[in-house]
């Protein structure tokens, strides 16, 4: 009798100790799953110099001003990724940053995730990091600023980092050090982009996840409109005037070759 | 009782035991200072605050961690520099009786260390404005060659290999995984907190006390000459302006960071908030004493291509005004925060 008692107060305890504890039940319902309306579309960028594949550190390059460069780093953001049909977003990433890294090839791929089936005709994204995330404290991700592309004394991302040596340069070690950055009023360097999809379309649907390559031509840095001379200009290293000119000059460096349906 | 009732009470204790460890009981904070009415401070009659913790959940676990982290020399590259190295409790946050710190390996900066108080009110952090968010502030010292001179990467790696700070993360924010953006959460929640409302003139302010009549007539002669920059309640106006140091600048100032002509030479009004406890004065250091801060306004302006029209001329002032003005400026002083144990080195 005594051990029923016992027995009764234990399962009545170990009952209000459990039900205190409030350890998410999973009472919600299965929902029903309905039929997937959304897919995945992917996109490859291929960094080159001119029509050449980027090579980095062994290989020389010419630039548009005669001068010969090599290139040791060229990591650059692309942020806001928006696909449209027929002048219409029909698609907007969230949480849009990523930060391209050509010493890392797997950061050369993306894949947008939850694109409802469509087809689609245009593509637009931001170069750089817009200014609210400039201006709203600590991030982490693609924008930690572990990743080396924030200035930590002039609080801002660097957009886009183009490292390499060029015996024109007039910089010790004959470097070379493109660190393109500036969010706001005159110093804006923030290109939001569409690069032709030339008549092509990507058809996202439950078939298909289709693959928007890009080529990505550094050489477009240093000319068009303004023809880079490293004499004159070799490094960068903050929001200005430098910044801006070859902000203008990549603003065109992305073009589609072509996409898989 | 027979054994079986015993053999019930054990499997009931033991049971118990499981269960109650099951459901995360709240972690017991270790530290023994202080960090009570963790909250954010708004004093009667300010603006709101710029930084309202709305986006980063202040918490005791958090401002515990972000204390900690202030004082942690090991976010330095050798180890041996803090944020408290160089801002002392004792001085608000000042580095007492130092033009300029002396940072990693004792090198030099160039500029003053300034008092770390009522941060949350500000949109621009350093002597030229170049950080722009109370969170992202600490990645300047860290990064600085001067100051500690290390890689944000490597300051991850060291706090992820402590077993307290994992606890501490843990606590803070519900996980052992170590990210730049949570030090420096945890490092806005403790700077945030760092408000000084309690100077004598608070007191006076909210009619708890009177002023001497030095004092007071220190105040009015205040509000006509000084105010206008040095704006009460902060006693700053949060511009960038150049207060005629020099004719030719050393320091471009807020001109490093804009690369406009008109800004070089000028640099953040500071605040007044605890000047008698933070000497030395100026972005450089380069006063020792309030006299002689007085003094350089009275008769020692120079002028310059980007001088404040405030004090072309100089300001003007009578040996005894000068007298008065430093004791308004001592009822500046915040003695309540100073000597918060809440903000004390936890090491």
């Amino acid at each position: 009798m005594k051990t029923l008692k016992y027995i009764s107060i234990l399962t009545i305890a170990i009952s209000i100790v459990f039900t205190s504890c409030k350890k998410d039940p999973d009472e919600e319902p299965t929902p029903v799953t309905p039929a997937a309306t959304t897919g995945n579309l992917n996109l490859h960028f291929e960094n080159k110099v001119d029509t050449n594949a980027l090579v980095l550190s062994t290989q020389l390059y010419t630039n548009a001003n005669g001068d010969t460069f090599n290139v040791t780093k060229f990591d650059y953001y692309i942020s806001n990724i928006k696909l449209l049909k027929a002048g219409v977003v029909k698609y907007t990433e969230t949480e849009s940053y990523h930060l391209l890294k050509a010493n890392d090839l797997t950061s050369l791929d993306l894949s947008l995730a939850n694109v409802p089936y469509d087809t689609y005709d245009a593509i637009q994204f931001m170069i750089g990091v817009d200014s609210a995330r400039n201006v709203s404290g600590s991030q982490t991700g693609a924008l930690d600023p572990a990743n080396g592309m924030f200035w930590t004394w002039s609080s801002g991302y660097i957009m886009l980092k183009m490292e390499g040596t060029s015996p024109q340069s007039t910089a010790t070690s004959n470097a070379l050090l493109f660190h393109v950055g500036g969010f706001s009023g005159v110093n804006n360097t923030l290109k939001t982009v569409s690069p032709s999809f030339n008549a092509e379309t990507a058809i996202v649907s439950s078939t298909i996840t289709p693959e928007i390559h890009f080529a990505v031509d550094l050489s477009e840095m240093f000319k068009n409109p303004t023809t880079v001379s490293f004499a004159a200009l070799n490094t960068i290293h903050m929001p200005g005037a430098g910044a801006k000119t070859v902000a203008d000059n990549y603003a065109d460096m992305f073009s589609v070759e072509h996409i898989h349906n | 009782m027979n054994k079986r009732n015993y053999i019930s009470l054990f499997s009931f204790f033991v049971i118990l035991l499981v269960v109650l460890q099951s459901c995360h009981v709240d972690p017991v904070i270790k530290d023994e200072l202080p960090a009570d009415n963790i909250r954010l401070i708004v004093p009667a009659g300010w603006p709101s605050p710029e930084y309202d913790f709305s986006t980063n959940l202040l918490t005791k676990e958090g401002f515990v961690l972000g204390r900690k982290l202030f004082y942690e020399p090991k976010l330095s590259r050798n180890n041996t520099i803090s944020c408290g190295s160089c801002h002392q409790q004792f001085a608000a946050f000042s580095h007492l009786d130092h033009k300029v710190s002396h940072g990693i390996d004792g090198l030099l900066g160039t500029r003053n260390a300034p008092g770390l108080f009522n941060l949350n009110w500000h949109t621009s952090f350093m002597w030229d404005g170049g950080i722009n968010h109370i969170e992202v502030q600490p990645l300047g010292p860290i990064a600085n060659v001067v100051e500690m001179d290390e890689d944000i990467n490597n300051v991850v790696s060291k706090l992820q290999g402590d077993a307290d700070y994992r606890r501490m993360f843990r606590e803070a924010f519900g996980t052992e995984t170590i990210t730049t953006q949570l030090i420096l959460k945890a490092m806005a929640q403790f700077q945030g907190m760092l408000v000084s409302y309690n100077s004598k003139y608070d007191r006076y302010s909210r009619g708890e006390t009177s002023l001497s009549t030095n004092e007071m007539n220190g105040l009015n002669l205040f509000q006509q000459k000084c105010n206008s920059c040095h704006t009460a309640p902060l006693f700053t106006n949060h511009q960038f302006m150049n207060n005629g140091l020099d004719s030719v600048f050393a320091d471009a100032g807020r001109g490093r960071i804009t690369m406009l002509a008109a800004d070089s030479g000028t640099f953040k009004v500071p605040s007044l908030r605890n000047i008698a406890l933070t000497r030395q004065y100026m972005h450089d250091g380069r006063f020792e004493t309030l006299e002689e801060v007085l003094d350089h306004y009275s008769s020692g302006v120079v002028n310059s291509s980007t001088i404040s029209a405030d004090v072309v001329g100089g300001i003007p002032l009578t040996a005894q005004e000068k007298a008065d003005i430093i004791s308004f400026l001592k009822t500046l002083s915040d003695y309540t925060f100073i000597n918060d144990p809440r903000f004390a080195d936890p090491f």
